[in-house]
């Protein structure tokens, strides 16, 4: 399975994302600039946490039109893979690739956080590696991390089954209080309809080196790695 | 012959996306006693120039230009003023 990782100027995860797809998974991995538009060799494309181009106007706004994003955007709809993690989620909906918006956090505070995660469904291959329902813990770091849709795409979401990972509490109950940025019905993290494309505002691949402490994330990563039965 | 319009854009939160950065100004206004101050919107105000054929021309690329770029039409809507810019003739002083 090889990995490419785009690295935007402001791009500040994308050696994080590397680190655990090279050295702790041992899968071919590159990291694609994002003036490349050739990326016709990878499997999976992440698109990491950070800054893109500043995240001036909105965040991720500008990277949608850089070239590596449109080739990712014609991977995607290739149905290959593509993970957005934090900034690279923004950019996924900017792109339209995922439905809705990040807007700032409810409380206007930048979040640095660990939060517990309820995975909301295993039969994708990002999360069959987790248990139904299960509580993970992950890190999150956004000021714009308050997930926003208008009722009928929520309702589309909800349908289809996007909501992969939702805030909760420790025991995986979801209410407001738990809700660390305001995100409507607690969404951490989606998917497009036909669940190539994943979206989330926490971060996996800070949760999945032992050294670190914790490695609720690193399940999302060997999840990709399996052939889903 | 093209002409030089400038557009005054103003990009503001659609009424169902909540402004926190509105809320917490206003807050602001009430420590400063001001008790009579409805609900604050924070938008956004860009000021470009285009060179165009005609109005009509330089008013649907900037229309183009918002719903591309400057807007996202999830969380945001927009409108602009266009205004022609006079050229200059002669030297300046």
């Amino acid at each position: 399975m090889k990995f490419g990782v785009l690295v935007f100027p402001g791009s500040n995860c994308d050696r994080d994302v590397v680190l655990v797809t090279r050295d702790l998974l041992k899968q071919p991995t590159r990291m694609v600039w994002h003036q490349e538009t050739d990326i016709s060799d990878l499997d999976i494309v992440i698109v990491p946490g950070g800054f893109s181009y500043g995240d001036y106007l909105r965040c991720g706004a500008i990277s949608r039109f850089s070239p590596a994003m449109q080739a990712t955007i014609a991977h995607a709809e290739q149905g290959k893979r593509v993970l957005g993690i934090c900034n690279g989620f923004q950019v996924l909906t900017e792109s339209g690739l995922l439905p809705g918006a990040l807007v700032r956090n409810r409380d206007l505070h930048f979040i640095c956080d660990r939060v517990p995660i309820r995975v909301e469904r295993t039969d994708l291959p990002w999360t069959q590696a987790y248990q139904p329902q299960q509580v993970i813990t992950l890190p999150i770091a956004h000021g714009e991390g308050c997930y926003y849709a208008d009722p009928a795409t929520l309702e589309q979401l909800q349908a289809n089954q996007q909501i992969l990972f939702r805030y909760c509490t420790a025991n995986g109950e979801i209410d407001t209080a738990t809700n660390p940025n305001g995100s409507l019905e607690n969404i951490a993290g989606i998917c497009n309809p036909q669940g190539n494309v994943v979206g989330m505002m926490p971060h996996p691949e800070r949760a999945s080196d032992a050294t670190l402490g914790y490695t609720d994330g690193l399940k999302l990563f060997q999840g990709l790695l399996t052939q889903l039965n | 012959m093209t002409q030089t319009y400038q557009a005054k854009i103003y990009v503001t939160l659609r009424p169902s996306v909540l402004d926190p950065a509105g809320t917490a100004v206003q807050s602001g206004f009430k420590q400063l006693g001001y008790d009579n101050v409805g609900p604050i919107r924070i938008g956004k105000y860009i000021e470009l120039t285009v060179m165009a054929p005609d109005e009509n021309a330089a008013s649907q690329q900037i229309d183009r230009m918002c719903d591309q770029l400057l807007a996202n039409p999830v969380i945001e809507s927009y409108r602009f003023d266009l205004q022609l810019v006079p050229a200059t003739t002669g030297v300046e002083a």
